[in-house]
């Protein structure tokens, strides 16, 4: 290419920040707009009912400042955000830290109980014919199942058998993100090619040895495609699972008793929250997924 | 006379598909004593690969008799008594070109100390000192191949089976490698076994040349050559090799001639 002009913008555009920030800016001009929108029925009830006279201006203000609004616009969710996370002790019932780490807590025991239960469900499948005919169709078939519908039967039963708590959140976490790193371990362990694998057999390598030399250190890349959805769907049923059982901490009782009360911008924070630990969950595997990959030579 | 390193009589093997069966080797009857450079040479699909499976117990035959030094194959590929090297480099992409070589060792349990020591050893003798650190994707086919012969002889068996291992390089590269190839039998009186497509190839390397013709995949001649040891690539030129090229020509062709 000719040598173009270099300003901040075309190297703004160049990378993957700009592009990003484009669309960000896109998505917060479409959020404010819809906030108007959304919100002005009721704010020009208010206006009838105070009798005073307004304006567009005064119609923008007003639907951007609503103390319950349909839709709070982003600097009201970011207030209370800024309030509920950074102002408020992180041992108050009303901290966002506090519930945060209530979730992140029976999501990250979730996770690790699941990649376990993905891998030792691969590991079976790939060495054991029998296994591979009985467990694919029931492995598939659970994923076909609502977990919104079992999720309060599960912390139910497990309630009854007196599980309470962090347990059985993980355990929903579990059951959604076994499946990603199964699928994706399967598929990983059976990745080595033929050459590669009769290369184990002429040096008379045990099953134990070809697992350990060849399969695992094969299938590591496809461990960490489905760990990266697997961290993300296991947050998303720790939450679901503190919805149904009027669990008293964690995002998932923050959205439900923001529900109750019409606390639309305690809702949009939590929510909010939750995508923003999902965003950083997913890219803290990317990272540690990066410094496997140069660990083991991996062209950059 | 040498000892026998690889003796097979009567050997065929059938593989039963849905179409029927496929005779890809049917009465084979071959020695090979220790020290021999032996070229399996013929067209696609006359089973020089699949006899060196055999040999390797990579696969079972379904009649006749195998022995490697006495042994079945199975047993003789569970003393670790050959070394293969296949069309592919088929190392291992994580591991550095030092612990690809070091693999085997690893799996037969050798110390870390040795392992390094002969790792050095025969990275040096294939002319790859000072690429231990590299990875796979730093290194030429020729330069991968060669890596992937000092991980077969790494272990410092005494049989060498080679299927094509130069078949995907360029001349330039594969006149090279055979050279060095030759060299390092002549040093190590190691007995190879070379599968092959390319006559120049089997001519140059070979004490032994087997032809070989499809369907089913047999042995139609074998011949013994005697050009010394320390043979250098200008022999290609001399009269007696243009001969022994000139016969397997006409092996090939008979044995293509048998089909139409």
């Amino acid at each position: 290419m000719a040598a173009a002009k270099t300003t901040p913008i075309t190297r703004l555009l160049a990378g993957h920040a700009g592009p990003v920030a484009v669309l960000g800016l896109a998505f917060l001009g479409l959020w404010y707009a819809g906030a108007v929108w959304l919100n002005a029925d009721l704010q020009i009830d208010a206006f009838a009912r105070a009798g005073t006279d307004w304006g567009f201006s005064d119609l923008v203000a007003g639907t951007w400042a609503q103390e319950r609004p349909l839709l709070p616009a982003p600097h009201q969710v970011l207030a209370e955000m800024w309030k509920t996370i950074a102002e408020t002790g992180i041992t108050s019932k009303r901290s966002l830290v506090f519930h945060g780490w209530v979730t992140l807590s029976s999501t990250l025991l979730g996770f690790a109980a699941g990649t376990l239960l993905g891998i030792l469900l691969a590991v079976g499948i790939v060495h054991v014919r029998v296994l591979e005919k009985s467990l694919m169709p029931w492995i598939i078939a659970s994923q076909t199942i609502p977990i919104l519908a079992v999720a309060p039967m599960v912390i139910v039963v497990l309630g009854a058998i007196g599980l309470k708590g962090l347990i059985p959140k993980a355990v929903i976490s579990t059951y959604l993100c076994f499946f990603p790193v199964a699928i994706g371990m399967v598929k990983g362990l059976r990745a080595p090619d033929l050459l590669q694998l009769d290369l184990m057999w002429t040096y008379s390598a045990s099953a134990r040895q070809t697992f350990f030399y060849l399969r695992w250190p094969t299938a590591l890349p496809f461990l960490f495609a489905g760990l990266k959805v697997a961290i993300s769907i296991s947050l998303v049923g720790a939450i679901i699972a503190e919805l149904p059982t009027g669990a008293q901490a964690g995002l998932g009782a923050r959205l439900l008793a923001g529900s109750y009360y019409g606390q639309t911008i305690q809702i949009w924070s939590a929510l909010v929250t939750a995508a923003l630990m999902a965003a950083l969950l997913v890219a803290l595997m990317g990272g540690i997924e990066r410094q496997v990959a140069r660990l083991m030579g991996a062209r950059p | 006379m040498a000892a026998k390193v690889v003796d097979i009589r009567g050997l065929s093997l059938t593989f039963a598909t849905k179409d029927g069966p496929v005779y890809a080797l049917s009465e084979i009857d071959l020695t090979i004593r220790r020290g021999e450079f032996v070229s399996f040479i013929g067209p696609s699909g006359c089973g020089k690969t699949t006899l060196l499976r055999v040999i390797a117990d990579l696969e079972k035959s379904t009649g006749g008799s195998i022995a490697i030094n006495g042994l079945s194959p199975e047993d003789a590929r569970l003393q670790r008594a050959y070394g293969y090297v296949f069309q592919a480099p088929a190392l291992y992409p994580w591991r550095n070109i030092e612990r690809n070589v070091t693999l085997p060792l690893e799996i037969m349990g050798m110390p870390r100390a040795e392992r390094q020591a002969r790792a050095r050893k025969y990275l040096d003798l294939v002319n790859l000192g000072g690429f231990e650190r590299k990875f796979p994707w730093q290194l030429s086919g020729g330069m991968q191949q060669r890596a992937s012969i000092a991980r077969a002889l790494s272990f410092e068996p005494d049989l060498l089976l080679m299927d094509e291992p130069f078949g995907a390089l360029d001349e330039i590269v594969r006149d090279h490698l055979n050279e060095q190839l030759l060299r390092l039998w002549d040093k190590t009186e190691k007995t190879v076994v070379f599968v092959t497509h390319s006559i120049p190839e089997a001519v140059f390397l070979s004490s032994k040349i087997v032809v070989m013709s499809p369907r089913p995949g047999r042995i139609i001649d074998v011949i013994e050559t005697d050009f010394p040891r320390d043979r250098s690539l200008d022999i290609r030129e001399t009269p007696e090799f243009l001969k022994i090229a000139h016969r397997v020509r006409e092996g090939l062709r008979a044995g293509h001639a048998y089909e139409d």
